[in-house]
């Protein structure tokens, strides 16, 4: 099987049981991404499938040989963070630090969703999303801290955003 | 989770032969079914993937309804422009549920297909009819507090756990499917939904194989829509009580009422006799009462759950406040 991860491409044999998430982990060396509950409850999982975030513990890696598939490896690295990293850094954002590339993961997908102007649960008017705390803690509901950091994700996230211009994009 | 042969289906109708094999399962987003082969409460031997077939367009329909493809994904529903214009109960029923990684990767298709939440289903260890027919209900006298109040049986106290298809029956939808002979048929929800009665094993009237290829909607109700829900937490958690409605109130009377109810029942609930009680009327506590009297008239608590019967009032009674204001 042949598998398109962070702008690489990886060739594994796996049994078709393999979930997306072992497959980065156990069989190509890719451990950023980590294993919680390993049942779509955590969001450590977190990866990003077609620019799509998604929980990988839940998905097998054969339905995934065609897909462009992007994990905390691919987002940024010690010495050339990326804008979401380096906000959680400065924020504070962590505390073991488990949950975070799962968080940082799910924080990149849930903020091109909100500049496609998707609504949540919190928005009021469907028709009209506005960038609130409110709205990034909502979702990001699927990603859990131990630590309960979410203050500081919170802020990370929403730093990162104004950053990117993301949140004007999204007013 | 147990070993099973993987295949990737070209068409609907090569799945629906695929998935006619016995012991074989469809899977699209994967979501729950993967959870439930990890505990091995589901064991499929064969599974054929359909997460491929171009099933996923949302369209608009002649009559002013939407065909749905079995495979647009929860989060682009939600989103989709004519969804959030027109069937606003559907789009908040949706975000409603689940977590925005789960949105992205569950399907319409599977979402109406979603096992109970029930803890003792999950627990392979204790008795469950749902997973293991003639096992017992260790429910009934266990931790039910998540359980049915209506329409359960002696074998079976579970729920169904969808947001969606609460607002998906409130809308009269219909269930269209690719069986294995070639036929294709339609089924309205509410018969596409089964109660648990002795068999609560066989959760809807899909035959072996029958792939569920759209979901129709008809042209949206009169009046404002909403969806509300109640549950422990404030996000990412299964109803307690949910209700989708949509309320029409011309001249001050009720033209027009569609509700339908989520974490009551095996299945979304509907009930026509609320209905018929409030239409023509003018909207009243004393109306309001009635509904929810017509709605609980056979609701039966089995101890931990009791309090979803006052709960399933006081949110049916703030429903009807809020559209009828």
């Amino acid at each position: 099987m042949q598998f398109r991860i962070n702008g690489q491409t990886y060739a594994a044999e796996v049994d078709v049981r393999t979930s997306l998430l072992d497959l980065a982990r156990e069989h190509l060396g890719l451990t950023g991404s980590k294993k919680g509950c390993d049942h779509g409850q955590c969001g450590a999982c977190t990866m990003l499938v077609n620019g799509r975030r998604i929980n990988s513990c839940l998905t097998l890696a054969v339905m995934h040989q065609d897909d462009e598939i992007t994990t905390i490896e691919g987002l940024g690295a010690p010495g050339a963070l990326n804008p979401l990293q380096a906000a959680f850094v400065k924020h504070d954002g962590f505390q073991c630090g488990y949950c975070t590339p799962g968080q940082i993961c799910s924080a990149t997908g849930m903020l091109d969703e909100l500049a496609k102007g998707w609504p949540s649960h919190v928005t009021a008017d469907l028709e009209s999303v506005t960038f609130t705390d409110a709205e990034i803690q909502e979702r990001m509901s699927g990603n859990l801290c131990r630590c309960s950091a979410y203050p500081n994700i919170v802020e990370a996230i929403r730093e990162a955003a104004e950053s990117q211009h993301l949140a004007e994009a999204a007013e | 989770m147990k070993p099973f042969h993987y295949a990737r289906a070209g068409t609907p109708e090569d799945a629906a032969r695929a998935g006619a094999v016995a012991g074989a399962k469809f899977i699209a987003g994967g979501t729950n079914l993967l959870d439930l082969m990890k505990l091995q409460v589901e064991t499929p031997e064969q599974i054929v993937d359909i997460s491929r077939l171009d099933l996923n367009q949302v369209e608009e329909t002649e009559d002013g309804g939407l065909r749905i493809g079995a495979l647009v994904p929860n989060a682009d529903l939600a989103a989709h422009p004519l969804v959030r214009q027109r069937y606003e109960a559907l789009s908040r029923a949706l975000l409603a549920g689940a977590s925005g990684q789960l949105r992205n990767k569950a399907s319409t298709g599977g979402n109406l297909l979603q096992r109970t939440r029930c803890y003792y289903f999950y627990e392979t260890g204790d008795a469950c009819n749902k997973r293991s027919p003639g096992s017992g209900c260790a429910a009934r006298d266990g931790f039910n507090r998540i359980h049915a109040v209506l329409g359960a049986s002696e074998a079976c106290i579970a729920t169904h756990p969808s947001d969606m298809a609460v607002a998906m029956r409130m809308l009269d939808a219909t269930v269209a499917t690719q069986l294995p002979d070639g036929d294709r048929r339609r089924l309205s929800i509410g018969d596409f939904y089964r109660l648990p009665g002795d068999t609560p094993h066989i959760e809807n009237a899909l035959r072996p194989g029958e792939l569920i290829t759209h979901i129709e909607l008809p042209a949206p109700p009169p009046g404002r829509q909403l969806y509300r829900k109640v549950r422990d937490r404030a996000s990412y958690a299964f109803a307690l009580v949910s209700v989708a409605a949509a309320i029409a109130v011309e001249e001050g009377r009720i033209a027009s009422a569609k509700l339908a109810f989520g974490g009551l029942a095996h299945m979304p609930w509907r009930d026509g006799a609320i209905e018929e009680a409030l239409v023509g009327q003018a909207p009243s506590d004393a109306l309001f009462a009635t509904a929810s009297d017509t709605l609980l008239r056979d609701a039966r608590g089995y101890g931990h759950n009791d309090f979803k019967i006052p709960l399933a009032r006081r949110v049916l009674i703030a429903t009807l406040k809020e559209l009828t204001a």
